[in-house]
C-alpha cells in the first residue's frame, strides 16, 4: 500500500513513463518468446528440408530403374556400362553387419547394466558409469582405426583369410560403439523398476537371483529392448568405421568372413566420384533415403515400445 | 524370553548412517493377536516393523545390535537364511504394490520362487489365497487380467491374498491403508480380523482409530523409542505415559 501512494504522489508524467515500462517489458518478453519458438521450430524445418531434399534427389533414379530391381538388384555396378543400380548385397552387408553388432553389444551392453544396477556398490558404479559413457565418446574414425590396426590383422591370421577387412571385423567394431548406449538405456529402463516391486518379491521369500530373472527384468523388458533397438539405429547409421573396416566389397556376403559394403560406407565412398545429377548420383540418394526410413522406423517402434513401459511402470513422462 | 511370544525384539537398536533410528526397542507380538505401531512420522515405527522380516538389510549403511527372535530364534544370527525368515514373516506396504503381471501369476508368484512346481497344488493354492482374502468374489472371471487393472483397495488385498500364498506364520503390515479411501480401509481392517485366527498380526498405522479398531495390543513410538506398550484398551483408555496420552488426545503429531 505504502508503494502505491507513492506511485500516486508522483504525478501524472512518471504514470504515463510507468506504463511504456511496463508495455516495453511485455513486448520484450513476447519477443523472447518468439526466438526460442524459433528456435525449437528450426530442428522441425531442418527435419523437414532434409526429408524434402532426399525425396527429390532419389527420385529420378526410379525412373530408370523400377523400384522392386533397385532394392532386390543383385549387382551393384554403379559405374559399368551399362550400369547395374542393384542394393540388395549394400542392404544386406547392412544387415549382416548390424546384426553381427547386436549380438556383440546386447551381452556387453545389457550384461553390464545388469551388473552397474544390481550388483555393483556405489564405489564401482562410480567407477565403471563414467568409463562406459567415455567409450561413447571416442570418435568414430578411432574406434576405426583401432579395427584397421589390430583386428584386421588379428582376424587374418586366426581364420587365415586374404583380408581381415570384413563384416566380422565391422560387427565387432560396431558392437563396442553401440555398447555404451544399449548399457546406459538398459540402465535407466532397470532403474526405472520401482523398489517396490523388488521389496514385494522379497517378502514373499524370492532370493535376489529370482527378484532380478522373474520380477526386475521383465519389468524392464521393453525398456531393454528400446535400449536394444536404439543400439542397432546406431550400429546401422554408422559411417566411418565401416567405411575404414568392412573391406568395401559390394557383394552378396555368405559369410561374416568376407568383406562387405554396408549401405552407409557405399554413400560415402562413392559419393565424392558419382557425377552430380548423375544416375549414381541419385542412385545414393535414393540409398540415403531408405537408410533414413530404416532408422525412423526402429526409433519410432523404439518410443512406441518404451511409452508402453512407462505406462505399464507407471511412470507419467 | 517367554515361550508364549511369536516374536519378541530384545534391546534393538538401529541406525541409518551414524543417525539412530530406533533406541533399545524390546517389544513382544504374541501369537494369533494384532499388535499394532503407532506413533507420529518418523519416529521408527515402520523401521522397526521392517527388521521383523529383515528387510532393512536392503537398505545400505545401516546398523543393527540387539536380537529379534522369532519362535524363540535369534533371526539375526549370520548362520540364518534371510530368504527363510521373509518367507515365514510376510509383509503388506503401504503402497499396493503388484506386480505387472496378471492377478493369478501375482499370487502364484510366491509359490514359484519357493520352487513348488505342481500345477494343481499351485492353482488350489491360489483361490484358497484369493478366498482367505476376500477378493475371490471380485476377481474369479478375470484371473488373467492385468493387476494394475484392479482399483487400490482390491490391489492391497491381492497384495495380502500374495502374501497368504507362502502360507507364513507372522504377517507385518506396514501402514496398509495409507493410500486407500474409508470403504477399502473398511475391508482390509475386516480382513486383518478374520486372518487374526491363523496368523500372527502386527501392523504400523498412522490413524489411531484403526489402531484402537483392529488390534491387542498397542505400542507407541516417539522419536525411535517405545514410550509405551500394552493391551489396546489400556493404551486407549488409561494410559501411563503423558506422552501417550497428548499423542492419543491429538495434542501433536
Amino acid at each position: 500500500m505504502a508503494c502505491l501512494s507513492w506511485k500516486r504522489g508522483r504525478g501524472p508524467s512518471s504514470c504515463r513513463a510507468q506504463f511504456l515500462g511496463e508495455h516495453m517489458a511485455r513486448v520484450k518478453e513476447k519477443l523472447y518468446e518468439w526466438i526460442f519458438a524459433a528456435l525449437a521450430f528450426s530442428s522441425l524445418v531442418f527435419l523437414i528440408g532434409i526429408v524434402w531434399v532426399l525425396c527429390k534427389e532419389s527420385l529420378p533414379i526410379f525412373s530408370r530403374v523400377p523400384l522392386g530391381s533397385f532394392l532386390f538388384g543383385k549387382f551393384w555396378y554403379p559405374t559399368y556400362c551399362p550400369p547395374e543400380f542393384g542394393i540388395l548385397p549394400l542392404i544386406l552387408s547392412s544387415v549382416w553387419v548390424t546384426l553381427g553388432a547386436m549380438v556383440v553389444c546386447v551381452p556387453l551392453g545389457v550384461g553390464s547394466a545388469l551388473y552397474l544396477n544390481e550388483v555393483a556398490n556405489f564405489r564401482q558404479r562410480q567407477i565403471l558409469k563414467p568409463m562406459i559413457e567415455i567409450l561413447a565418446s571416442i570418435p568414430s574414425v578411432v574406434y576405426g582405426f583401432f579395427g584397421v590396426v589390430l583386428v584386421t590383422p588379428f582376424l587374418q591370421k586366426v581364420f587365415s583369410l586374404p583380408t581381415g577387412m570384413t563384416a566380422l571385423n565391422a560387427s565387432f567394431i560396431l558392437g563396442l560403439m553401440a555398447t555404451p548406449t544399449v548399457c546406459s538405456l538398459a540402465e535407466d529402463a532397470l532403474s526405472y523398476v520401482p523398489r517396490s516391486f523388488r521389496e514385494a518379491s522379497f517378502a514373499v521369500g524370492a532370493d535376489r537371483w529370482q527378484t532380478l530373472i522373474k520380477v526386475v527384468i521383465p519389468a524392464a523388458g521393453s525398456g531393454i529392448s528400446t535400449a536394444i533397438i536404439l543400439g542397432m539405429s546406431r550400429a546401422i547409421g554408422e559411417t566411418m568405421t565401416v567405411l575404414m573396416v568392412a573391406g568395401g566389397a559390394a557383394v552378396i556376403p555368405k559369410t561374416l568372413l568376407e568383406p562387405v559394403r554396408p549401405m552407409t560406407a557405399a554413400i560415402a565412398a562413392e559419393m565424392g566420384e558419382a557425377p552430380m545429377g548423375g544416375d549414381h548420383y541419385h542412385a545414393l540418394f535414393a540409398i540415403a533415403f531408405i537408410l533414413f526410413i530404416i532408422t525412423f522406423v526402429f526409433n519410432i517402434v523404439a518410443e512406441i515400445i518404451s511409452r508402453r513401459f512407462r505406462i505399464k511402470l507407471g511412470i507419467s513422462r | 524370553m517367554d515361550d508364549s511370544m511369536k516374536m519378541c525384539s530384545e534391546n534393538v537398536n538401529f541406525f541409518y548412517g551414524r543417525q539412530q533410528a530406533l533406541k533399545e526397542i524390546n517389544l513382544n507380538i504374541l501369537p494369533n493377536k494384532v499388535t499394532a505401531i503407532i506413533g507420529p512420522s518418523g519416529c521408527g515405527k515402520s523401521t522397526f516393523i521392517r527388521l521383523l522380516n529383515r528387510m532393512n538389510e536392503l537398505v545400505p549403511h545401516t546398523t543393527l545390535t540387539g536380537r529379534i527372535y522369532l519362535d524363540g530364534q535369534d533371526i539375526l544370527m549370520p548362520c540364518v537364511d534371510p530368504v527363510e525368515i521373509r518367507r515365514r514373516v510376510g509383509m503388506v506396504f503401504q503402497k499396493p504394490n503388484p506386480f505387472p503381471k496378471n492377478i493369478f501369476e501375482n499370487i502364484s508368484y510366491g509359490l514359484e520362487v519357493n520352487s513348488i512346481r505342481n500345477k494343481r497344488f499351485i492353482e488350489e493354492r491360489v483361490v484358497e489365497s484369493l478366498k482367505k482374502a476376500a477378493l475371490w468374489d471380485e476377481v474369479k472371471d478375470r484371473l488373467y487380467d492385468s493387476a494394475l487393472n484392479l482399483s487400490g483397495g482390491q490391489q492391497q488385498r491381492l497384495c495380502i491374498a500374495r502374501c497368504l500364498a507362502v502360507k507364513p506364520e507372522v504377517l507385518l503390515f506396514d501402514e496398509p491403508c495409507a493410500s486407500l479411501d474409508p470403504i477399502s480401509t473398511r475391508k482390509v481392517e475386516e480382513l486383518i480380523l478374520e486372518l487374526k485366527k491363523d496368523y500372527t498380526i502386527a501392523i504400523v498405522t498412522h490413524n489411531m482409530q484403526q489402531a484402537a479398531r483392529v488390534s491387542d495390543y498397542t505400542g507407541f513410538f516417539l522419536l525411535g523409542e517405545l514410550i509405551e506398550f500394552d493391551k489396546t484398551e489400556k493404551i486407549f483408555k488409561a494410559p501411563e505415559d503423558h506422552r501417550t496420552e497428548d499423542y492419543i488426545t491429538g495434542r501433536f503429531g
